[in-house]
């Protein structure tokens, strides 16, 4: 026990995925420790979305494997993934979009819930109470990210910033050990940036490890405790946030990459 | 709070006494062949709410769905027919002759069970692939059945099973009319409400599994897939349940359909049946199980309203019939799709989430 809580909570080793040709990422080795706010940064096509496609089971790696928690998966299906405690969000909001907002973070709860057919036609006493959970839980999600709109909303119909932060409730709905955000700031104003800033802070505080995609420099500076920065597939850099701002080769990945 | 539920306890018990009534007005009014029109609806919606948890809930196009029901009514057929003794005197010298009450959940398992089977490889396939894919499957079934007399009789082929054992309810067999406190019920009476009491069960059941976990986790997938295997969802024993869970309503149907029709052939369960079950499902609401139902009564009636109203009407107006009442129902039928298609897309009763959505698209 003290063994596994003494490890990263996430450790890849060496880990490369192609897509034909194309190297996407290539002897990435990098850990997170648990407990902190780590960033994940480069150029746009740099490999950061296909990294959350592997650690999260949607893409398997052609090499190298990861461990997290103390096990280590190779080829795992996302549902295994997300059962071991890592939970996402997506780059281009993948929400359920006729469902209501309440559905949504009600799914998220499947994973730690036991209901089957027997359960859902019997309705018993335990169904019961586990469905009533369920919602109730749900709806301290929902107030939890932010959302003051009624849970019936549906989710397509909440605003851009409040997608973000649905799906944020909905990964946190998993009870992950670590959460993983896939540009979560892209397209908010500076206020919503603002309050999903102290949404994450606040996620953190509750003990929950946040691997962070982000554009903005100023909310990963802010925020994170480490960084690495990722260009052509290969990690290029490490460190404190100060350091790696600093550090030549990310400054010249930035300026050739194009701007962000 | 206390009204509406009062009222709805009114609604309640009017609605069941109007469909208690219901066999014996519409054998007073319109003659009993109506009746037996209403006991084959009932068939349909059980069948339509079935294909409503795979494509409805779970968002799985299936074409093939037909084969399910096949599956349940030869279940029956070869089990409560002299057909096995005939062929195979030496293995079943007086025949299987299960009781219906034994082969009924047996059925629904076996149907059940080759949900799964034909689930199983289109697991990986989506819309228009996984429509084509389960048609095949359901052709295979129906031309299987035609093609398995030989070399060993096994369903008859062609010229189907005859002579089905009635379903018996308590003892009494439901193929004769039956006196009860004084009142003679003819035997499409006694099957009305046999159909009714199974499709009772077949709309709790769908009503409950829709309001589940189960049923949450069916939507993400019909929503995103990729989403929901992300949150923790096994995707793949959720669409073999599904594909289980719809079969087994097929099944059930089936064997209700052998047992009420003492026949089958594999005439009944051609790509067109397939086809009707679907439209019932998309043109009353999909996902919806009000409008699932109100779609298996409109398209179950509207082949027999035709045949009954349009040919005397032809015969008044020009004296002979000029057209066939079955080519105008496909006309009919593929007319009423496209209007719908243009003017109410989400069905005659478009889900909860769909017809909130609306509403919101006009206030916007
Ligand atoms: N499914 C895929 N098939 C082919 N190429 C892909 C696929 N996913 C990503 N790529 C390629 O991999 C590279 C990295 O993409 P991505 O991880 O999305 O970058 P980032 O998220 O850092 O902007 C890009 O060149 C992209 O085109
Ligand atoms: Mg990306």
């Amino acid at each position: 026990m003290n063994n596994i809580a003494a490890l990263p909570l996430l450790q890849l080793s060496s880990i490369g995925k192609q897509f034909g040709g194309l190297s996407a990422l290539s002897d990435v080795s990098l850990h997170i420790r648990r407990g902190e706010i780590y960033g994940l940064i480069g150029p746009n096509g740099a490999g950061k979305t296909t990294l959350f496609n592997v650690i999260t089971g949607l893409y398997q790696a052609n090499a190298g494997e990861f461990q997290f928690n103390g096990h280590s998966y190779k080829a795992c299906k996302p549902h295994v993934l997300a059962q071991a405690g890592i939970a996402r969000t997506f780059q281009n909001i993948r929400l359920f979009a006729n469902l209501t907002a309440l559905e949504n973070v009600m799914i998220g709860r499947h994973l730690r819930t036991r209901a089957g057919v027997f359960g859902a036609l019997l309705h018993n006493l335990a169904t019961r109470n586990e469905e009533r959970a369920i919602a109730k839980r749900a709806g301290e999600l929902l107030h939890y990210v932010g959302i003051e709109k009624p849970g019936q909303t549906l989710a397509k119909h909440l605003s851009y910033g409040e997608q973000r932060r649905l799906e944020i409730a909905r990964a946190l709905a998993t009870d992950p050990l670590l959460l993983a955000l896939d540009e979560p700031a892209a397209g908010m104003n500076a206020t919503e940036t603002e309050s999903l800033k102290a949404l994450l802070q606040m996620i953190r505080a509750s003990g929950i490890t946040v691997l962070l995609i982000e554009h903005d420099v100023k909310l990963i500076m802010g925020l994170c405790d480490r960084v690495a920065v990722l260009d052509y597939g290969k990690k290029i850099a490490e460190g404190i946030p100060e350091e790696v701002r600093l550090n030549p080769g990310v400054i010249a990945a930035y300026l050739g990459g194009g701007d962000e | 709070m206390k009204l509406p539920v009062q009222r709805a306890k009114i609604v309640f018990w009017l609605a069941l006494a109007a469909l208690l009534l219901l066999p014996f007005v519409t054998d007073a009014l319109l003659g009993r062949g109506w009746v037996r029109i209403a006991d084959f609806a009932m068939l349909y919606i059980m069948l339509a709410l079935g294909l409503n948890i795979v494509v409805g809930l779970a968002g799985l196009l299936d074409l093939g769905y037909i084969a399910f029901f096949a599956v349940g009514a030869y279940c029956y057929a070869l089990t409560g027919s002299p057909h096995l003794a005939l062929a195979f005197p030496s293995l079943f010298p007086g025949g299987v002759h299960l009781p219906f009450w034994i082969v009924l959940p047996l059925a629904a398992l076996v149907a059940g069970g080759f949900g799964v089977l034909l689930g199983a490889p289109t697991l990986r396939l989506r819309g228009d692939y996984l429509a084509i894919v389960t048609l095949g499957f359901g052709e295979i079934i129906r031309i299987f059945l035609n093609n398995l007399n030989a070399p060993l009789n096994l369903t008859n082929g062609p010229q189907g099973i005859s002579r089905i054992d009635p379903i018996r309810v308590a003892d009494v067999s439901l193929n004769a009319s039956q006196e009860i406190f004084g009142i003679t019920l003819p035997s499409v009476h006694l099957y009305f409400y046999l159909f009714l009491a199974f499709t009772a069960l077949v709309i709790f059941i769908s009503r409950r599994l829709e309001k589940s976990r189960i049923g949450r986790a069916w939507m993400a997938i019909r929503e995103d897939e990729v989403a929901a295997s992300a949150m923790g969802i096994n995707t793949r024993n959720l669409k073999l349940l599904a594909f289980a869970m719809g079969a087994m309503f097929g099944g059930v149907s089936g064997t209700l359909f052998a047992g009420f029709q003492g026949f089958v052939s594999p005439e009944s369960f051609s790509l067109m049946e397939s086809i009707m079950v679907l439209c019932m499902v998309v043109l009353g609401g999909m996902g919806n199980i009000a409008g699932v139902i109100l779609g298996g009564v409109l398209l179950a009636l509207l082949p027999e309203v035709l045949r009954h109203g349009i040919v005397p009407l032809q015969q008044a107006l020009f004296g002979k019939t000029v057209v066939d009442p079955e080519s105008l129902r496909m006309l009919l039928f593929g007319g009423a799709l496209i209007v719908m298609m243009l003017y109410r897309p989400a069905g005659l009763l478009p889900s909860r989430v769909r017809r909130r959505e609306l509403d919101t698209d006009e206030a916007a």
